[in-house]
């Protein structure tokens, strides 16, 4: 008990700290693309201690509610969306013997929670009493109920494949990753891609946030802290996502040459290695694209990814049925 | 309202004021849009809030005190503004223009639609993608561009932004020595730059999807509400003042008119582009034609000294990155213009947005806004 207790809070602690280096990351990322150089004075050599200098500024900024909102919910809803993102790691092993919970619907569990993060965003859009809010509240549902279906069933691929929803059996089930099976391996994956780009609300499908057309949208009224709740989240939420890519598709914690150190440092590596594949690959979707039109994003969800989706998973059954 | 609880019709609209503050309106623009769900049954643009009554400050100060002013008017391109000012002026009190000055103004005046155009571009792309999102990358990657050209004006004129180049009866400064080299160095990395992004951005689906039939603007509809430049171009209809009415130097000059007929917001981007590198054409003939002549019929121009055209009135419009800037003069022989009027091309292309806006959904809002290309400071004047 107390040993799960200790193991949480370190996981806690360090996924937080990998958050707050995937923004750095990001800038650095970004400035490359744009040519520029991105954070730089704030603890050199390359603005290290840039996010610990962020952090506390938003810290020190004053925390406004607007008169008008519903008080209650609106100062509710960053929580709601930082918890929900915080929730999806305890299904997330970094190694074979080092996870919170091996539960046998880890998958389930970890789609139900990370939901609540746009049950978060659309009560702080509802809540703010701002009609940009509001809309992106509007567009926040309607994406969630789009995209959330190819992303599961793009997940159930693997699910299918191993014969467990338990992560870690999909993981020891990858003798070859997933990704690499041919067909519906590579387009379980890709789905899996597109899908969690858009759960993450990231560009191109960044529309319940689409800070050119709705100003900020749903995060529009909130400053300091609060602001920054829903910042880290989706942070969180791209890391909790990239982890689970590469356990479903990239063979987790499994080493390509596990040669080195004791077992547990090499998996811990490869699996960080494989997330941050996963992570350059969003970031680079997101910095090379424009803004899809909302109307365009749900009938692409519907229209392609659904049934593409359906009939890959009918492929991985039959394949699991006859082999 | 029953109780506290407000019932909401199905079929209730909302009114969003889209600016004055907002990230993409291009300046201080207010859109009065009323939607139903995300779809627009009505769109108003209100507009003023810039307003500094700069006709009536031409009636007020002298001619040449009124010309630094202007290059404040449509700041993304302060030379083409100067210019259509110096050639009314020119044309009411019948000052000559050495040719050499002449070329030098054609000059610059290209340079300054190329960096207007970049800025468009990156404007553009930046409301398409997002401040955070790809088009963040396009839009620095083109002020990386227009730095160098705004670099070229440094150089000639010590300001970047507002160059205070022109003056009545020619230009105030000649070129500077090696400004061929800098400006073919320029020039070379500029048209592969363009073509570049255009590349990026046609072989884009999702860019592709925002822009070609959204916006759509009839030829009949683009001439009924008076749009000029690019956006009448993009529209089907081959007018350039450049080549219909040639001013200054322009009929020596061997460039196109890049003219496309689908009326979209990807036509108006084709125009730009393509208007991008006929400039780049005329530059590079300016610069190796560039005559032997005195760079200004007048002496170096001081405040005091007054300009007294004849009365008399005139009008005279140019080919701005915009479209066709008119500055109409009345005067009654006193150093001070009697009556101004500036016809401002973000004027009438503006007036077509609710137009082009209904049936649209919100987030094309900020492509067909952005492919009209206003400048507010223009727009309110």
């Amino acid at each position: 008990m107390i040993g799960t207790i200790l193991l949480t809070i370190i996981y806690v602690f360090v996924a937080l700290f990998i958050v707050l280096y995937i923004t750095w990351i990001e800038r650095k990322f970004a400035a490359r693309l744009h040519n520029r150089v991105g954070p730089y004075y704030v603890g050199r050599p390359h603005g290290f201690l840039q996010p610990f200098a962020d952090v506390l500024k938003l810290l020190l900024k004053e925390d406004i509610v607007p008169e008008q909102a519903d008080k209650k919910i609106f100062n509710i809803a960053p929580i709601i969306v930082f918890v929900g993102a915080l929730l999806t790691f305890p299904v997330l092993p970094v190694a074979k013997n080092i996870y919170i919970s091996d539960l046998s619907v880890g998958l389930i569990y970890f789609f139900a929670v990370s939901s609540l993060m746009v049950f978060g965003v659309f009560l702080a859009g509802w809540a703010s009493n701002s009609k940009y809010a509001l809309l992106s509240a509007f567009r926040a549902g309607a994406q969630v109920v789009s995209y959330e279906i190819p992303l599961i069933l793009s997940a159930l691929i693997p699910v299918v494949l191993a014969g467990s929803l338990r992560t870690n059996d999909i993981v020891q089930a990858q003798k070859v990753p997933f990704a690499l099976y041919p067909v519906f391996g590579w387009v379980a994956f890709i789905i899996f891609v597109i899908s969690g780009l858009a759960e993450e609300n990231k560009v191109p499908f960044d529309v319940p946030e689409a800070e050119s057309e709705l100003v900020a949208a749903y995060n529009v009224e909130y400053s300091g802290m609060k602001f920054a709740l829903f910042y880290a989240a989706e942070y969180v939420h791209i890391l909790a996502l990239s982890v689970l890519g590469s356990i479903l598709f990239l063979g987790g914690y499994r080493g390509f040459y596990p040669t080195f150190g004791p077992e547990w440092l090499y998996q811990i590596f490869w699996l960080l290695f494989k997330t941050f594949i996963m992570l350059i690959l969003f970031l680079l979707v997101r910095w090379s694209f424009v803004r899809i039109r909302i109307d365009r994003l749900i009938i692409f969800s519907w229209k392609y990814l659904f049934p593409i989706s359906l009939i890959n998973l009918f492929l991985a059954s039959l394949w699991k049925l006859l082999f | 309202m029953e109780g506290n609880i407000r019932v909401f019709e199905p079929e209730e609209e909302i009114v969003l004021n889209m600016g004055p503050q907002h990230p993409s309106t291009h300046g201080v623009l207010r859109l009065i849009l009323k939607l139903s769900g995300e779809k627009i049954v009505d769109a108003k643009p209100d507009i003023g809030f810039l307003h500094r009554g700069v006709e009536k400050l031409g009636e007020t100060y002298t001619y040449i005190q009124f010309l630094p002013m202007l290059d404040r008017n449509d700041y993304l391109s302060a030379t083409t503004n100067e210019f259509g000012y110096v050639l009314a002026v020119e044309k009411l009190a019948n000052i000559p223009v050495p040719e050499r000055a002449q070329y030098i103004r054609v000059l610059f005046s290209e340079l300054s639609r190329i960096a207007s155009h970049l800025v468009w571009l990156g404007t553009f792309c930046l409301d398409l993608g997002g401040a955070l999102g790809g088009g963040t990358t396009i839009f620095l990657y083109c002020f990386r561009e227009r730095e160098k050209i705004l670099d070229i004006f440094e150089k000639m004129t010590g300001s970047r932004l507002h160059p205070h180049l022109m003056q009545i009866g020619g230009v105030r400064y000649d070129v500077y020595p090696g400004i061929e080299k800098d400006l073919k160095e320029i020039l070379k990395d500029v048209e592969d730059k363009i073509n570049e992004y255009e590349e990026m951005l046609v072989n884009n689906p999702v860019f592709i999807d925002r822009t070609k039939g959204v916006g759509v603007l009839p030829k009949e509809v683009a001439m009924e509400y008076g749009c000029s430049g690019p956006v009448l171009r993009g529209s089907g209809v081959k007018f350039d003042l450049r080549k219909a009415v040639p001013y200054s130097s322009y009929d020596k000059f061997d460039f196109d008119v890049p003219c496309f007929d689908g009326g979209d917001v990807f036509d108006r981007f084709r125009v730009r582009m393509e208007e991008m590198r006929q400039s780049i054409k005329i530059i590079r003939q300016a610069l190796d034609g560039l005559p032997e002549d005195p760079i200004s019929s007048q002496m170096p121009v001081k405040v005091k000294v007054a300009i007294k055209p004849p009365p008399g009135e005139v009008y005279v419009a140019i080919e701005s990155p915009r479209g066709e800037l008119g500055y109409y003069i009345y005067s009654d022989g006193k150093p001070v213009a009697y009556r101004m009027k500036i016809r401002a091309p973000s004027f009438s292309n503006l007036s077509v947005l609710p137009f082009l806006l209904k049936g649209h959904l919100v987030a094309d809002v900020v492509a067909i806004l952005g492919s009209l290309d206003p400048v507010f400071g223009d727009v309110d004047r």
